[in-house]
Formats: structure tokens, sequence, C-alpha cells
């Protein structure tokens, strides 16, 4: 839309707007920021809900130090780290794999995909990116831990993960590598660079900076979710660093299980628990996001 | 073609063609997982509303009841965002002044980055008390009408498809308004040029040009955003309440399982190979369920064409 529409003429065309025409006029703006307004007070309210409910045990040193283990279920003390070590950990292992495939569908759609095979990968991504969380994590329960009979473990988690963050990052990738101008692919081509070494010295650290911001959002977004969690891992109240073997804890675990394992009266140990793992996992996501914004701004291609 | 060029070629079109193939693994896998327990089942899978896996000698299961709280929630959450959705993204492309609009989308973009199970939690815990007095009076004003009849899960009137389907539709707002947004603003300008030199107000303009133009994107997001509700799992197994005897009963005010939130909630089942096969069985639907609305919703979107 350009400048000019948003005031339209300094002097109507047409003096005289029939009443109802307003009339219609002005109801629909009314419910336009209406509708504006009813979509930002959950938002702020769940916002409020966390910080206010979860400020309470976060600023205790002990939160960022230690786990439940040592402290009984209903009894004031402990801390989160075995889930912050989990969502890391998780977080991690399933970037390593999503990250690499991710990006070489995005540079295969935009680089090479021609005709149907292109057609189809689209389509599949898209498609990819509506899979619940739980069906993902069915399919990795069948696959990992049925037929290849290995054991339930952070890493199985990793792996579901793997599903929902590949879509996410190929979106945004393939968006980021088809602003990259032509000329400057076509520059490099004319001095008799091959075409994959165009891409890697010169397409991807072009685009570089948005692909990470991309990345990091996926990353935050996989981070918060829970199905893969309960299907895939057991909760373990202590600090398990190795994601291959054994329980392992994450902060979205472990606000599942204070909800069905404690009273969550406001005020009780529970109730405090479930938010404080909550503004946790949420200060977490600040971080990536904030992280994501830096290193775009670190790695922007300079402009003279 | 040089070696390096034919091994990075060859490297991403294998990408590609893992992900074609990854969609047709994960139906596979389901599908074999599904099997054996459906051939145990004593109950027709389809039709049968009991869901009872805790004997895998007898195993009596049917995803009827599952199904329709399914679409419950996820209609309502759907009747309640479509209108929400479509008044943001008018606001944000044409009637917010352009500097505010970005920080606005934003702001609805966050709703998006809250994980599910704060929603969930929040839902439960804080919304649901919040709007009792208001379910209550709607359930005994209007208890004649069949959709808000006294539920199966009274009196507290908390954990029912109508407070989870009010959840449900902030869940889904911001899919739906990013892609009805991004569809309006490609409305042509000289349309909308047209409509203003006729003396159109900002509403007609709205009516003439911006929707007739953006209606197959609009409906194509909301569908998409109905794909997200059907699949939605923790904040679903958080807020609804499991009802003791009865089953579903398409009132507003009973409680019940969707497919996502039953799995979630009984993962404790999947230490016997038979009754997880019953769990599989019933995500292999959802699945299904999910591509088809997904596959509707992007053919909508794509015929459009940009």
């Amino acid at each position: 839309m350009s400048t000019t529409l948003e005031r339209p003429a300094t002097t109507p065309a047409f003096q005289q707007v029939s009443l109802t025409r307003k009339a219609k006029n002005g109801v629909a703006t009314v419910l336009v920021w209406l509708a504006f307004l009813i979509a930002v007070v959950p938002l702020v309210w769940v916002l409020y809900t966390v910080i206010v409910n979860g400020i309470k045990r976060i600023p205790f040193s002990n939160w960022w130090t230690e786990d439940f283990g040592s402290v009984l279920s209903d009894e004031v003390g402990g801390g989160v780290l075995h889930a912050i070590v989990g969502t890391l950990e998780q977080g991690l292992i399933c970037a390593i794999i999503a990250v690499p495939i991710g990006l070489l569908v995005s540079i295969y759609l935009v680089e090479y995909g021609r005709g149907k095979l292109a057609k189809a990968t689209t389509f599949m991504v898209d498609i990819l990116s509506g899979v619940p969380s739980i069906v993902a994590a069915l399919f990795i329960y069948a696959l990992w831990i049925t037929t290849l009979g290995l054991p339930r473990s952070g890493f199985a988690v990793s792996l579901a993960l793997v599903l929902l963050m590949i879509p996410v990052v190929v979106r945004s990738s393939e968006e980021m590598l088809r602003i990259v101008p032509d000329d400057l692919r076509e520059a490099s081509y004319a001095l008799g660079v091959p075409k994959w070494k165009t891409i890697m010295k010169i397409v991807l650290p072009t685009a570089m900076s948005g692909i990470i911001g991309g990345i990091m959002m996926a990353l935050a977004r996989v981070m918060g979710e829970t199905a893969p969690l309960l299907v895939l891992v057991g909760y373990s109240a202590y600090v398990n660093w190795n994601p291959f073997d054994g329980e392992q804890a994450a902060l979205p675990l472990v606000m599942n299980n204070e909800r069905v394992t404690n009273s969550l009266d406001p005020g009780s140990v529970g109730f405090d628990r479930i938010w404080g793992a909550a503004l946790t996992l949420v200060i977490i996501i600040a971080i990536l996001n904030l992280l994501a914004t830096l290193l775009s701004r670190l790695l922007a291609p300079k402009k003279k | 073609m040089r070696a390096g060029d034919r091994i990075f070629q060859n490297l991403t079109t294998g990408a590609g063609i893992f992900i074609v193939a990854l969609i047709g693994l994960i139906g596979i896998f389901l599908i074999i997982q599904a099997i054996p327990a459906l051939r145990v089942d004593k109950v027709n899978f389809l039709f049968n509303h009991g869901w009872s896996t805790n004997d895998p000698e007898n195993m009596a299961f049917g995803i009827a009841d599952l199904f329709e709280v399914t679409v419950a929630t996820s209609v309502v959450a759907l009747i309640i965002a479509m209108p929400v959705s479509l008044g943001i993204a008018l606001f944000l492309t044409q009637y917010a002044p352009k500097r505010l609009a970005r920080g606005f989308a934003y702001v609805i973009d966050l709703l998006a980055a809250v994980p599910s199970i704060i929603f969930g939690l929040w839902g439960i815990l804080v919304f649901a008390p919040a709007i009792e007095p208001f379910s209550l009076w709607v359930n005994s004003t209007f208890s004649w009408f069949p959709l808000f009849a006294p539920g199966n899960v009274q009196p507290n009137v908390r954990g029912t498809i109508f407070t989870a389907g009010i959840v449900l539709a902030v869940m889904i707002l911001p899919i739906i308004t990013s892609l009805s947004r991004e569809v309006f603003e490609r409305t042509p300008t000289p349309h909308i040029e047209g409509a203003l030199a006729l003396g159109a107000t900002r509403w007609e303009v709205i009516r003439t040009t911006v929707l007739p133009f953006g209606k197959a994107g609009y409906i194509g997001a909301s569908m998409l955003g109905l794909g997200r509700a059907l699949g939605e799992t923790i904040a679903l197994a958080v807020i609804l309440l499991i009802p003791q005897g009865r089953n579903f009963d398409w009132s507003l005010f009973d409680g019940g399982a969707t497919f996502a939130s039953k799995i979630a909630a009984n993962y404790s089942e999947f230490n016997n190979a038979t009754s997880a096969g019953a769990y599989i069985a019933a995500g292999l639907v959802l699945f299904v369920l999910t591509f088809l609305v997904n596959f509707a919703a992007r053919s909508i979107i794509s015929k459009k064409g940009d």
C-alpha cells in the first residue's frame, strides 16, 4: 500500500456520506480495534501470571544450582538444574541434527530444486510443519524404542524434536537464501567458481545472519514442547548428564510432573514450582531470541 | 560437471528426498505398530465409544469419543479464533499506522512463542477460575439448548470443552492472523485506490477489494489453524477433565479427551506393546486427520498463487 492511501484525500470528492454508511464504517472500525485488544489480553495475562508467580523462587541461587532430588515433593527448596541440563542438552542435540538437514533442504529448494521433486519437497515440508508433536513422538517411539529396541532417553526426545524443528529451519532459511541477489551468484560464476563453492562461500555467508536468527527461533520453539518428553523419556528429579541413557528431566516435564503429583493451590509448593519452571523456560526462550538478534547483527554482511 | 558440484547437488537433493520419504515413513511405522493392537481389538475401532486397554488379553478400544471431542474442541476454537484473527489481520493491514503495525504483528507472533504447557496451566489454574461465573451463567441460562446443557464433569464447570476451546482459540490466533495478514497485504493497490476514488469509506474499501481478494487465503489460513487445533496435545491434556462413566454428549460443558491429549495423558501404559499399539492406532488416525486438513489448506493457499 502506498503512503498516499493512509490519508485518502484532504477534500473527499463525495462530501455527503450517508448516515448508514458512516455508521457501518464506524462499527467496523470499533470491531477491528476490539479484535486486536482481545488478542493482546491473553498474552499480557499469561506473561503476567508467569512472571508474578514465577518470581518467588528463581531469585534464590539454589534454584539454578540444585535439583529436586534432595527435597521432598511438598518441601520448599531445591532447584531445576536437572531440568535446565535436560532442556539444553536435548535442544542442542536436536539442533546438531536438524540444522544441517534443514539447511541442505533449503539449499536444494533454492539452488537446485526444479520440477516434481522440488514441488513435492516444498509440499512435504509444509505437511511436516503441521504434524502434531504427539505424532512425531509416536513415530520416534515406533522407530527407536519398539523397532530398534533402544531405551527411552533424552536422545529419543531430541530425535522427535528434530522432526518438529526441520520444517521451521527450512522455511526461514529458504526465505533468507531467496533474497540473496542473483548478481552475486552470477559474478561468482563469471570468475569460474564452481556452483557448490559459490553457494558455500558467497550465498550462505550472505544469508547467514538471517539463517541463524531462524534457527534460534526454531530451537526456542521446540524447547517448549512437552508431548515428546512424556512418551520418550521418564522424569527424574536428579541431574542426569547422559542424554543416551536413563531418565532425564526437562523444564516442561517438571511442570507436568508437579501438576500430576502436587497440590496446585495458589501459594503451595507445587504451584510455585510450576510457575518457577515456567518463568525459567520463558527466560531461556527470551535469551535465545536475544542471542538471535545479536548474532544476526554481528554476522550481517557489511555495507559500505 | 565437477566432482564437488556433483557431490553437493546429490547431497542437497538427497535431503529433499529424505523429507518426502519422512512423511511416508511416519505413516508406515505407525501402521505397522498399530496393526497387532487392532487385530486383538474386541470392539469396532472406528465407532465404539469405550476405551479400555488395561488388560492386554482383553482389549476393547474405539475412537468415536476421541474423534468427537477432538472435533468439538477444534471447532469451538475455530469459531472464536476466525473472526478475531480476521479483525486483527484487517487492523494490522488497513487500520494501524505502518510503523505501529510491525510492532503489533510482533506482539501477536509472541503468542505463538509461548510453550503450550504454559497455556494449559494458565488455562486451568488462572483462566478457568476467572471465567467460572460466566461459564455457570451460560450453563444455567441456556441449559435448554443441548450445546449448553449440564455436561458430564459437573458441577465446577472448569475443565470443560468450553474452557479448552477458548484457550485453544488463543493458541491458534497467531497462525491464522499472520497468514491472513500476508494475503491482505497483497491486495492490488489500484483496486484500493479505485474504491477510494469512488468515495468509498474505509469499511467499503475492505468489503469490496480486500476481502474478496483475500478470501481464499483467509480460508486456507483458518484451515491451517484447524490443523494446529486438532493436534494440540499438552494444553488439552492439562485442561480437559476426564469424566467418570458418561461419554461425550455434545455439550460444551462436557469433559473428555482428544486423540492427542488421550495419548499424552496415558504415556504410562506404553510399557506394554499391545496397549501402546492401541494409542499408536489413535495417533495414526490423528496423523491422517491433520494430514488431510493441512493438505486441503495448502492446496487452497497455493491455488491462489503468488
